[in-house]
């Protein structure tokens, strides 16, 4: 689907000037035109056909039952998928009754809505952590309240996680399938070269400031520290870093939502950004920067430190054929907090409840298993990939008992340098793990400017920056039922 | 100055056919029978018309006032979709970039393909080559054109600061700078679109008669006075009609602002299509995404008739 009215315009040589025929070639030019515009309208239009959920043998009571997933990786990830592909099988081998029409492809905001009103959306679809309140909010998720105390091993996921979730009113409308804690990823072979102990990452933003400034002394278009601002992941990282000052952007007083952007935590955040882009200069000239640029710089080694979650440490090295030695990961500088976000799976609207217990037990058996923990590691080690990363298969998403027997098969099994991890690992669960706001995506959008400003201006004024975006956060807020 | 599509025929008006004699030829022209064939073909243009077009367009004005989240009925919410939209500061701000970048682009996107397609057509050889040349550009996919552009502005390693460094002046920031951000916006559509129109102005000086060159070189014209008092007046309906479409297409920029800034720096090159998309595509909120584009649309045939009738009007 695109949303892109192309203007598709025949048009022909003019060799005489005759004029009658001129003008109505023009007036037919001008409608023609002008119903190229409409087609803004009419795609737009096209998305909304109310209809029912996919089909599919449905079925009310124990008997067979099929149900569409996604979440099937691409053929082009070959390993993923043939993992996801056993799985497939496998499951319906121990679940006879239940069939599977696994879909590729994941969460894609794009054409969530046309799916669902085309029909099309699966019933147990991908989903991130920024899409779960929005979708709760806009009734186009299942509420699985009644049948989550079924699920195994339900109350061993961690709290704050399964609240994302939530309405709120003790509703519940997903299941967390991983996690990820921000933290620091750095490149330790840059950080030798700067004179830096490359096992002592900075803990503070000061510290994180020192650093970058040796390693973009270096020179040779090095950059000591990166940060986005574009594609509302500029905002996102905004979030993060409040989080890691002690604030907030979004506090909650009674039923309502109150803008927490224009505080001290906020402009510390600003000052510390404006401080290494200027005085500085350790954060090179280039800005507009979104996840992909960042990863480039990193992988290419002219990076230095950047925010991210562990998932973005196996997309460098397999993306630019690095090494998981040069790579650690610490925990949020700051140390007030970080932003958890992560990844789940919710239930169509639409489905029936034997396919919610299908979609649930599915759910369960493959990313919520902690009797398949080992099995897992076993088969990730014998082909090959890396086993040490707190991603899945062995996602941090656990407390309690759980969370060590995973750690300890982590450790048994690794084949990346767990020490890289370790300090990130540690402070993911001695810091405070913040949700992310409420209308996260809206928020975002406004709060990339404030980051545009303080790094595309030299005279930036971090508190008129604050102020705007505060008044931006505050009449999306309003909007939050 | 997005996508266009040349197609060759002619404009001379058609000579009248002779009427067909026979036995199909009653005397009675444009008998249905006679026509069906043209009927069949004309069916089959209306019904994806009415289908991919008319249909979707209706629904997107009855989707501008209502609420919609694609699992219950929707709902009639009247004026409120506007009402939010006038409510957005960034709607005022998205009209205001889209303008400039209109008025930017007239400047650069629709005199620099005239003077280029003056240029050409003055060429005793490798018109042909230079034609070649001046297309190229539209033949790369818009999203490569604005990656690779990209890379031109990056003011580290970028192209141009390269070059501007060369001969010992200061890099700028292009991209990353409000105040240049959107010039370098209309350079890079600019650049990409300018091959249609110039094809079109070359087929139109291709029309003047050469004699009419010869003649006023004789009476000693300048250079100018040629331009000015032969290929303008020569060329003056396809100058018209070209501005009309530049200005109905770069109203509805989108793609170098989706992909080369998002929008920044500080909402800068924020445009009317890229709140639309923001508000469709990013925020689900496809009631108040099809307002906005109801007001494009209605801004756009507003603009488009009054354009016709002055132009009529002074023709």
């Amino acid at each position: 689907m695109s949303n892109i009215p192309m203007v598709s315009v025949t048009t022909k040589p003019l060799p005489d000037a005759e004029e009658g025929q001129m003008n109505s070639f023009a007036l037919r030019r001008g409608l023609g035109l002008l119903a190229a515009a409409g087609l803004g309208l009419g795609v737009l239009a096209g998305c909304t056909s109310a209809n029912s959920a996919g089909g599919g043998t449905d079925a009310a009571t124990d008997g067979p039952v099929t149900i569409s997933i996604n979440g099937q990786p691409p053929k082009t990830q070959p390993f993923d998928r043939k993992i996801f592909d056993e799985d497939v099988a496998e499951f319906q081998k121990t679940h006879p009754n239940i069939h599977l029409e696994p879909h590729e492809g994941f969460m894609d905001p794009k054409t969530f809505s046309a799916k669902l009103a085309g029909g099309q959306l699966e019933d147990v679809f991908y989903v991130y952590f920024t899409d779960p309140s929005t979708l709760i909010a806009r009734h186009q998720a299942a509420d699985i309240t009644d049948y989550v105390k079924d699920v195994p091993h339900y109350n061993d996921i961690q709290q704050p996680l399964r609240d994302v979730f939530s309405d709120g009113k003790g509703h519940y409308y997903g299941l967390p399938t991983a996690n990820y804690t921000m933290g620091l990823l750095y490149n330790r072979k840059l950080f030798t070269q700067a004179g830096l102990d490359p096992d002592k990452p900075p803990t503070t933003w000061p510290e994180v400031q020192a650093d970058a400034k040796k390693i973009a002394a270096l020179g040779n278009g090095i950059v000591g520290y990166a940060d986005y601002s574009k594609s509302n992941q500029g905002g996102w990282h905004f979030t993060a870093e409040m989080y890691s000052q002690g604030g907030q952007i979004a506090t909650k007083n009674g039923d309502k939502w109150e803008s927490a952007v224009n505080t001290p935590q906020g402009r510390a955040v600003l000052d510390n950004l404006h401080q290494m882009r200027w005085t500085d200069n350790s954060m090179g000239q280039k800005q507009l920067l979104e996840l992909a640029d960042v990863q480039q710089k990193m992988g290419a080694g002219q990076l230095g430190m950047y925010l991210a979650a562990p998932d973005n440490v196996p997309t460098v090295v397999n993306q630019f054929h690095g090494s998981y030695a040069d790579y650690g990961l610490a925990p949020m500088p700051g140390g007030q907090g970080t932003l958890i976000g992560g990844e789940g799976y919710m239930i169509n609207p639409k489905a029936s409840p034997a396919k919610i217990k299908a979609g649930l037990q599915w759910l369960q058996w493959k990313f919520l298993n902690p009797d398949r923990f080992e099995t897992n590691l076993k088969r990730y080690k014998a082909q090959g990939q890396p086993v040490g990363l707190p991603v899945p298969p062995v996602a941090d998403i656990w407390t309690g008992a759980v969370r060590d027997k995973e750690e300890q098969l982590k450790q048994q099994y690794a084949t990346v340098p767990v020490s890289n991890y370790k300090s990130y690992m540690d402070g993911a669960s001695r810091l405070k793990g913040n949700i992310e706001p409420p209308q996260a995506q809206e928020i975002y959008a406004a709060l990339d400017n404030v980051m545009q400003g303080v790094l595309t201006r030299r005279d930036a004024d971090p508190g008129a920056l604050l102020a705007e975006a505060d008044n931006k956060v505050k009449s999306i807020l309003a909007q939050v039922k | 100055m997005t996508a266009t599509l040349i197609e060759t025929t002619s404009l001379r008006r058609p000579e009248k056919p002779a009427r067909r004699r026979g036995p199909r030829s009653s005397g009675r022209p444009g008998r249905f029978g006679d026509n069906l064939t043209g009927y069949g073909f004309l069916c089959a243009a209306l019904i994806c018309f009415a289908l991919f077009s008319w249909y979707p367009i209706i629904r997107g004005v009855l989707l501008s006032f209502q609420q919609v989240d694609f699992v219950n009925p929707a709902t009639w919410v009247g004026w409120a979709n506007f009402q939010k939209l006038f409510a957005d500061p960034l709607f005022a701000v998205a009209w205001r970039n889209t303008l400039y970048f209109t008025l930017l682009a007239l400047v650069f996107g629709f005199a620099i393909p005239f003077v280029v397609a003056m240029v050409i057509n003055e060429f005793r050889h490798a018109k042909g080559f230079f034609r070649l040349v001046v297309y190229l550009p539209v033949m790369l996919p818009p999203v490569v054109t604005a990656l690779l552009w990209k890379w031109f502005y990056d003011p580290g390693p970028g192209l141009f600061n390269t070059l501007l460094h060369a001969v010992n002046l200061p890099g700028l920031s292009w991209l990353d700078s409000s105040s240049t951000s959107m010039l370098s916006l209309v350079l890079v559509s600019t650049w990409a679109n300018m091959g249609s129109a110039t094809l079109i102005y070359l087929a139109a000086l291709g029309g003047i008669p050469g004699e009419l060159y010869e003649a006023s070189e004789l009476d000693g014209a300048t250079i100018w006075q040629r331009v000015r008092y032969i290929t303008i007046p020569h060329t003056r309906f396809v100058l018209l009609v070209m501005m009309l479409l530049q200005i109905v297409a770069t109203m509805q920029v989108f793609t170098e602002p989706y992909v080369m800034t998002g929008g920044g720096p500080e909402d800068s090159t924020v445009t009317v299509l890229l709140l639309l998309y923001r508000y469709a595509f990013v925020y689900n909120d496809f009631g108040t995404a099809s307002a906005m584009s109801l007001l494009l649309f209605l801004a756009l045939g507003a603009f488009s008739a009054l354009y016709l009738r002055l132009t009529r009007t002074r023709g």
